[in-house]
């Protein structure tokens, strides 16, 4: 059993510091993003996963290259941790013809076929009908990818979830459903919207087997992850992970957030999945100062490339408006 | 291919391009409501489910939202799936999926992605099925950029559209009206394939350009034989494809009669019909010798009694009128 089909992460040094580095590189790419959006070089919605990012890092590595991914309008962590390339997401994020998307879609919409990524869907719950048909068609092929599908907890308002989970369950078809719970759907906390909060419970309504994990810690995440999708890979059915987690940042660039109270913000920042992997690491003598400095300084060397290539790109030409549109050659 | 001469009806010339289809491409598969074991809600799938079986004939539940988007998320994964909906009025439950995905995910992805899907599904009124089973809703999915909105009316358009549908690679809507399932007729010999570019002269003449497509194709053909029995040569033209227009066609015709009616069973407002008309305004106004005339349906949520559906809708008579009123008679 190779390293990505294995069902449980291997712990060692190198292991833990590639998820260390992997959550350091997503916050510190957003930071910049917050940054460069107070500039009005980044315009438009930007919804920051900070706090989020051990999720989208631990759930990426049990995927295969082969796998399909559909995330939301909150997807820079998803997209950076799938691979696809900081330079072409941050010159997206600049509106950029070099971007992943060729300016197209910006912050909300990362595309990119090479790491079969399909979005940055910013229509809540709209992209859990595609991943079941990504799935349907790997089922229907008879090759061996899943489609693995991120949604936030509002998403489960929505009616597109109930009919996903169910007709993804009857057909039996490979989807991994990753709910990332963060609480709060825009301002509306959980238990302000649904009669059931507890997320699994429904999904389990449907025989979707379904799992809480805790989504401030990345290497649980990964863990369930790769035991899920080895149930998935082995003909299961579908399946669900509740993630557990919170967003320390707004919304948007545009909340206010009057709606929850800075002390909640606080205590969950205790539980910052990149301090509390570091903190176990340098307990367990396995993170040291340096290795922490060459991190951040990897990333910062990464990021400041990427501010490089996005500001040199050049804006596609008006008179190419309506490209891509329609297409008039044959889909190979 | 090519069939022999034989008579056939609308619904049998719809099942066999999906048949053909089926044979000729094995990422090709049909799903929807009641496609498989109740063979179609309008029987057009009858038999299909075993000849094919449940992996390429598949029964969906009522989740139209989910399984238009899963056939998007299939296509993207490299199947051809035809999607059929019972009716446009159901369709209204995956417009998130139709219009916010199907129709944008090419262009939001810079070109990276196609979406090439067909989406069937029964328009129309004349069944007396009332406010929920009998609208057409066809020009308000031409309004969108991304899609292609196609309506075949005659034999050899519900033959051969849906192989020109599965082999573009752009989302293909194909309406169907239902009050043309029924119809029969004689498979013309030798027509192999249809493009779904163009609108079609189905009657030549000189006097005033008739514009419809559809369900309303024949009562405009028959109106033309009424209109030409008092000396009036009306000019059929079948719109065909609704998005994008081949406003080509229509001018040249407006060019040569400077009359021009549309007949669409949509509403009025905001619609279809009104788009023509601009499109004439914008590029033949100085060729018109009188102002566009309109045989619209009747703004009304389509009702259940005959007397009152009938008067609802586009009808030869009114047709006939106002050709005449556009004439100056």
């Amino acid at each position: 059993m190779n390293e990505v089909h294995a069902a449980k992460p291997h712990l060692t040094r190198e292991h833990l510091l590639a998820l260390l580095h992997g959550m350091i590189r997503i916050r510190r790419f957003e930071e910049k993003c917050a940054e460069l959006y107070q500039q009005e070089k980044i315009r438009g919605f930007l919804h920051l996963y900070i706090g989020e990012e051990a999720i989208a890092v631990g759930a990426m590595l049990a995927l295969t290259p082969m796998d399909a991914v559909v995330a939301t309008y909150r997807e820079h962590g998803h997209a950076l941790a799938r691979g696809v390339s900081m330079d072409a997401v941050m010159a997206e994020m600049y509106g950029k013809a070099e971007g992943c998307s060729r300016g197209r879609g910006g912050s909300m919409h990362l595309f990119d076929a090479p790491t079969r990524f399909y979005g940055g869907n910013a229509i809540v719950g709209g992209g859990l009908p595609l991943a079941v048909g990504l799935a349907l068609a790997e089922k229907m092929e008879k090759r061996d990818g899943i489609a693995a599908c991120f949604f936030g907890e509002g998403a489960v308002a929505e009616g597109e979830f109930h009919e996903s989970l169910n007709l993804a369950e009857l057909w039996r078809l490979p989807v991994l459903f990753v709910c990332e719970n963060n609480l709060y759907a825009m301002g509306t906390r959980l238990e302000r919207s649904e009669s059931q909060p507890d997320i699994h419970i429904k999904a389990q309504s449907y025989n979707v087997p379904a799992e809480v994990v805790d989504g401030m810690d990345v290497v649980a995440v990964e863990a369930a992850t790769r035991r899920v999708c080895a149930a998935i890979r082995g003909g299961g059915g579908p399946a669900l992970l509740e993630c557990r987690t919170y967003r320390f940042r707004a919304h948007s660039m545009f909340d206010p957030q009057l709606y929850r109270e800075k002390a909640e913000v606080e205590e969950w920042k205790r539980r910052d999945p990149i301090d509390r992997l570091a903190l176990w690491m340098r307990e367990t003598r396995q993170l040291h100062d340096s290795d922490l400095a060459a991190i951040e300084a990897q990333v910062a060397s990464e990021i400041e490339h990427s501010v490089t290539f996005a500001e040199s790109g050049h804006w596609e030409p008006a008179a190419e408006l309506t490209r891509d549109v329609y297409a008039s050659e044959g889909v190979p | 291919m090519t069939e022999g001469v034989r008579e056939i009806t609308y619904r049998d010339a719809v099942r066999e391009a999906i048949r053909g289809a089926l044979l000729t491409d094995p990422r090709v598969f049909l799903m929807g409501e009641d496609v498989g074991r109740y063979g179609g809600c309008y029987a057009v799938t009858k038999g299909l489910l075993d000849e094919f079986g449940p992996e390429r004939i598949r029964d969906t539940p009522l989740s139209e939202s989910a399984f238009v988007g899963a056939g998007i998320g299939a296509a993207l994964g490299g199947m051809r799936p035809i999607v059929e909906i019972m009716t446009v009025n159901f369709s209204l439950l995956a417009l998130d999926q139709i219009v916010n995905n199907a129709a944008t995910i090419r262009h939001m992805s810079g070109g990276q992605f196609a979406v090439p899907l067909v989406i069937r599904m029964a328009t129309g009124a004349g069944r007396q099925l009332a406010a929920q089973h009998s609208h057409s809703l066809e020009g308000w999915y031409a309004h969108i950029p991304g899609l292609k909105v196609v309506t075949p009316a005659t034999l050899e358009d519900a033959r051969f559209m849906l192989a020109a549908a599965l082999a573009d690679p752009n989302p293909v809507l194909i309406f169907e009206h239902v009050m043309l399932y029924n119809r029969s007729g004689v498979l013309p010999s030798g027509i192999g394939t249809v493009d779904i570019d163009s609108a079609v002269v189905r009657r030549p003449g000189t006097h005033v350009t008739l514009l419809t497509y559809g369900g309303t194709l024949f009562k405009t053909l028959d109106a033309a034989e009424v209109l030409a029995k008092d000396g009036i040569e009306a000019e059929v033209i079948d719109l065909r494809v609704l998005r994008p227009l081949d406003a080509e066609t229509v001018l040249a015709s407006v060019g040569k009669t400077r009359h021009a009616v549309i007949i669409d069973e949509g509403w009025r407002s905001g619609s279809l019909s009104a788009e023509i008309s601009a499109r004439i305004m914008e590029g033949a106004f100085w060729d018109l010798d009188a102002p566009v005339g309109r045989v619209c349906s009747a703004e009304v949520p389509i009702p259940y009694p005959h007397h009152l559906e009938e008067a609802a809708l586009p009808q030869p008579a009114a047709i006939v009128a106002v050709a005449k009123a556009t004439l100056g008679g």
